[in-house]
C-alpha cells in the first residue's frame, strides 16, 4: 500500500474518541504489553474508575493486574512504592485531584527522592494519574489544580495532555519512563473528542517536548491542559483584532522544554503564560523568569500571566468568574503592546 | 550475649509505668449487630421517643427525595442520598446535648438537619453556591466533610479542647465504611483513646464506598472490632434500627459526658440509591440485594412496632406525612429560586486582612463585571 493509501486508510478508521477513552486505551495497550504493569485505585475495578477510564481492564486482566484497593491515597502511593522496589510499573489512581493529599507524604519523602537517595540503585517507574482543574462544576476539593506543588517537586516528572491523541502518547511514555511520573489529567477534556484511530500506530514520544498548536506573529501563548483550547479559541478570536497568535502546548512541565518555548518567543517577541492555577507561586512564574532569562533581548514586552485568582477554588456557580476565560486572555494580548502603552 | 542468642528467651518487658489493658473483652462488639425493634429489649424503649424517632425518619426520607429530585432539576450539582440510612443520621442528631459537636461527613446532611440546620443552608455546599451554608459554631456543625475521614482528627482535637476547658461537650463524627481505610481514621481513634477524649466515632457500614464492597475494604471481622486494637470499646448495632441505634449511641455518649472516654459504634445499614446521582450502581451490585434490603427498612421496622403497639393509626401517620410534606414543599420552593450571588465574594474570605494582590484581582473583576454589565452579558463569556 502507497503511504498516501495507508494514509487515508488510516484517515477512514480514525472514529471519535473521548480523552477518557484514550487514556484507558493507553492503559490497555501497556498492561497488554508489559506483564510489569498493574493499575491500582479505588474503584478502578467494576466501575472501571468515576470517570470510566479503566473501564473493562479488571475484566480483561484480571483483579491482580487491575485492583480496586482499599480507600487510601497513602496506602495506595505508599504500597506501589514497594511494588516499584520489587521490579513492578504500578500505575496508580487518585480519584480527584484534592484526594491525593493524603498521599503527598509518600510522593514526596519517598517516591520523588528514592533514586536520589540510593544513588541510582533503586528507581521507581511510577505513575500516578491525578484528574484536576476545574470546569465540571465540582463541589469542595473536585477541582484543585495541584501542578505547583509538584513541579516544586525535585524527581518528579510532571506531565498534562490537552488532546486526545496526546492523552494516549503521553501516558503510554509515562508508563515506560523509568521515574515517577505525575499525570495530570484535566478533567474537563475527559469528554472532548476527536477523530482517532486506535487502531494506527501511535506516536510515542518521550515525555519533555512542547508543540506549536498554532502557529502564529504577534505573540506567542504559553499554556497546557484545560488551558489549550482556551488559548486556541482566543487565538482565531483575536485575528479579528488584527493579532496573529501562536500557541504553544507545553504537555511537560517537568521536564521543561526551554528550546521550543524560547525558540516561539523569539520569533514572536512576546509572551503570555495561561493556567487556571493561582498565578502567585504558580507554574506561570516559574516559565515568565525562564522565557526572560532565554529572551530577554527579544522581548517587546514583559512576559505576562493570566491565571486563576489566588483564592482557595471557588464553588461551582462563581468558577466561571475565577477560570481565565478567552477575555482575560485577549485583554493580557493587548497589554502586550508596551511600547504604545508606556 | 548477642542478639541472636537472646532472642530465644526474649521477652517484651513493659516499662513499670506502663501497665498492659488485661480486659480487652469488654472492648468486644458483640457477635451479631444489637436490636431493640423486634426482639423483647423493645418492652424497655420509650414510647415517646419512638414517635419522635418516627417522625424524623419519615421526615429525613422525604428530603433525600426531595433533595434528590432537586438534582435531576439542576438545582443540586449533586446530592449523596441516604435513603435506607436515615436512622442511623436520625439518632446520631437525637442523642446529642445542645452543647454537643457533630462532625458528618459529605453525606450526613440529613444528620444535620436533624440537629436543626435549616434544610436549605445544609445544601448549600451541594448546590455550589458556597462551600459552607452556615456557621459551624452557631449548630456546633462542623462543615460537611467532602475528603474521607479528615474531619475525625477535628473531632478528637475539639472535644479534647472542651475538656481541657472544663466544658461539658461530647463529639460526635460520622464516617462511611470505605473511610475507615484512610490514615485520618486510625490516628483521630488513637489519640481519641490515648487521650480518653470525649468523642464518639460512627462508622455507618452501607456496604459499599462508591463501587467498592466491605470484604475488599477489610479483612477484619467487624468494623467495630477496629476499636480494640487502640484500647476502646467497639459496639455492633443495626443501622436500620433507629431505637437501636439511639440507644448504643446514647450510650457511648454517656460513657464520653462522665469521662468514660471514646467508642467506635459501628452501624450496619445499607445505602438504598446509587453513591450519588452521578453513579452507576448497576456496575457493581444486583437488583436482588437491594430489594432483600428494602424488607428491613428502617421506617417500615418501626412503623410495625408503633402499629402493633397501638400508636400508629391513619390519622397519625397522616399527621407525619403531612408535617414531611410540607418540610419538603418549602425546601422544593425555596430551592427553586435562584441563590445570590456576588462575584466580589471571591476575594472576601481567603484572609482576615485582604493582600495587596487580591485587591488587585478583586478590581480586574470588578471591572470586568462592570464591563460586562455595560455590554448587556452577566461575565459568561470570561469562561468561554
Ligand atoms: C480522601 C478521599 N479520597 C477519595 C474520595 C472520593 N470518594 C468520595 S466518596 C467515596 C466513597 C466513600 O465511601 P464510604 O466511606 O463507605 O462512605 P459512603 O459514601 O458509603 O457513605 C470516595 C472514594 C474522597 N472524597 N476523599
Amino acid at each position: 500500500m502507497s503511504t498516501v493509501a495507508a494514509e487515508r486508510a488510516a484517515k477512514k478508521a480514525a472514529k471519535p474518541a473521548t480523552m477518557a477513552q484514550a487514556l484507558g486505551r493507553a492503559l490497555r495497550d501497556s498492561l497488554a504489553e508489559d506483564p510489569a504493569v498493574h493499575v491500582l485505585g479505588e474503584d478502578v475495578g467494576a466501575l472501571g474508575g468515576v470517570f470510566r477510564v479503566t473501564d473493562g481492564l479488571t475484566k480483561e486482566f484480571g483483579e491482580d493486574r487491575c485492583t480496586d484497593t482499599p480507600l487510601a491515597e497513602a496506602g495506595i502511593l505508599g504500597t506501589a512504592v514497594g511494588m516499584a522496589m520489587y521490579g513492578l510499573r504500578p500505575v496508580v489512581e487518585m480519584q480527584f485531584d484534592a484526594f491525593a493529599y493524603p498521599a503527598f507524604e509518600q510522593l514526596i519523602s519517598h517516591v520523588a527522592r528514592m533514586r536520589n537517595r540510593t544513588r541510582g540503585a533503586m528507581p521507581l517507574p511510577i505513575t500516578v494519574r491525578v484528574p484536576y482543574g476545574g470546569g465540571i462544576g465540582g463541589v469542595e476539593h473536585h477541582s484543585d489544580s495541584s501542578e505547583a506543588y509538584y513541579m516544586a517537586t525535585p524527581g518528579l516528572h510532571v506531565v498534562t495532555p490537552a488532546t486526545v491523541a496526546d492523552a494516549y502518547g503521553l501516558l503510554r511514555a509515562s508508563i515506560a519512563s523509568d521515574d515517577p511520573v505525575v499525570f495530570l489529567e484535566p478533567k474537563r477534556l475527559y469528554w472532548s473528542k476527536a477523530d482517532w484511530n486506535p487502531d494506527a500506530p501511535q506516536s510515542v514520544e518521550p515525555i519533555g517536548k512542547a508543540v506549536v498548536r498554532r502557529t502564529g506573529r504577534s505573540a506567542t501563548l504559553l499554556t497546557y491542559g484545560p488551558s489549550v483550547p482556551v488559548c486556541m479559541e482566543a487565538a482565531e478570536a483575536a485575528v479579528a483584532e488584527g493579532w496573529d497568535l501562536e500557541v504553544v502546548d507545553l504537555r511537560s512541565l517537568v521536564p521543561f522544554d526551554d528550546e521550543t518555548v524560547a525558540a516561539s518567543v523569539r520569533r514572536t517577541g512576546r509572551a503570555v503564560v495561561v493556567h487556571e492555577s493561582g498565578g502567585f507561586g504558580g507554574p506561570g512564574g516559574e516559565i515568565a523568569a525562564r522565557v526572560t532569562e532565554r529572551c530577554f533581548h527579544h522581548l517587546e514586552a514583559p512576559v505576562l500571566r493570566v491565571a486563576g485568582f489566588d483564592i482557595p477554588y471557588p464553588p461551582p456557580m462563581l468558577e466561571r468568574h475565577h477560570l481565565p476565560g478567552v477575555d482575560r486572555i485577549l485583554d493580557a494580548v493587548a497589554r502586550l503592546q508596551w511600547e504604545a502603552d508606556s | 550475649m548477642t542478639v541472636m542468642e537472646q532472642r530465644g528467651v526474649y521477652r517484651p518487658t513493659p516499662p513499670p509505668a506502663w501497665q498492659p489493658r488485661t480486659d480487652a473483652a469488654p472492648l468486644l462488639p458483640d457477635a451479631e449487630p444489637y436490636r431493640v425493634l423486634g426482639t423483647e429489649a423493645v418492652g424497655k424503649a420509650d414510647e415517646e421517643l419512638l414517635e419522635r424517632l418516627y417522625a424524623q425518619l419519615v421526615r429525613g426520607r422525604r428530603y433525600n427525595t426531595q433533595a434528590t429530585a432537586l438534582t435531576k432539576q439542576g438545582r443540586l450539582a449533586v446530592y449523596p442520598s441516604s435513603t435506607g440510612q436515615e436512622a442511623c443520621e436520625v439518632a446520631a442528631a437525637l442523642v446529642l446535648q445542645e452543647q454537643d459537636w457533630l462532625f458528618p461527613s459529605y453525606r450526613d446532611t440529613l444528620a444535620a438537619v436533624a440537629r436543626g440546620l435549616d434544610p436549605v443552608q445544609a445544601l448549600t455546599l451541594l448546590r455550589g453556591d458556597w462551600h459552607t451554608g452556615y456557621d459551624p459554631r452557631e449548630y456546633r456543625i462542623a462543615p460537611l466533610c467532602t475528603p474521607l475521614a479528615t474531619q475525625l482528627p477535628h473531632a478528637v482535637g475539639l472535644a479534647h479542647a472542651a475538656r481541657l476547658k472544663g466544658d461539658d461537650v461530647v463529639a460526635l463524627a460520622m464516617v462511611g465504611d470505605g473511610g475507615t481505610s484512610e490514615g485520618d481514621f486510625h490516628e483521630a481513634l488513637n489519640f481519641a483513646a490515648v487521650w480518653q477524649a470525649p468523642v464518639v466515632f460512627l462508622v455507618q457500614n452501607n456496604g459499599f464506598a462508591i463501587s467498592v464492597p466491605l470484604d475488599k475494604q477489610t479483612a477484619a471481622p467487624t468494623l467495630a472490632h477496629k476499636a480494640v486494637g487502640y484500647g476502646m470499646p467497639g459496639r455492633l448495632v443495626d443501622g436500620n434500627d433507629a431505637a437501636a441505634v439511639h440507644e448504643v449511641l446514647s450510650e457511648a455518649v454517656s460513657r464520653a459526658r462522665s469521662g468514660g472516654g471514646p467508642t467506635l459504634v459501628e452501624a450496619v445499614t445499607y445505602r438504598m440509591d446509587a453513591h450519588t446521582n452521578a453513579d452507576d450502581a448497576t456496575r457493581y451490585r444486583g437488583d436482588a440485594e437491594v430489594e432483600a434490603w428494602r424488607a428491613h427498612d428502617p421506617i417500615l421496622l418501626l412503623e410495625r412496632e408503633l402499629t402493633e403497639r397501638g400508636l400508629l393509626d391513619e390519622e397519625r401517620m397522616r399527621a407525619v406525612r403531612d408535617d414531611a410534606e410540607a418540610m419538603a414543599a418549602d425546601l422544593r420552593q425555596r430551592m427553586n429560586q435562584d441563590p445570590e450571588l456576588d462575584p466580589m465574594d471571591l476575594f472576601s474570605h481567603v484572609y482576615a486582612e485582604q493582600t495587596t494582590q487580591l485587591r488587585e484581582q478583586a478590581a480586574q473583576l470588578r471591572a470586568e463585571l462592570e464591563a460586562s454589565e455595560e455590554a448587556g452579558t452577566d461575565g459568561e463569556e470570561n469562561a468561554r
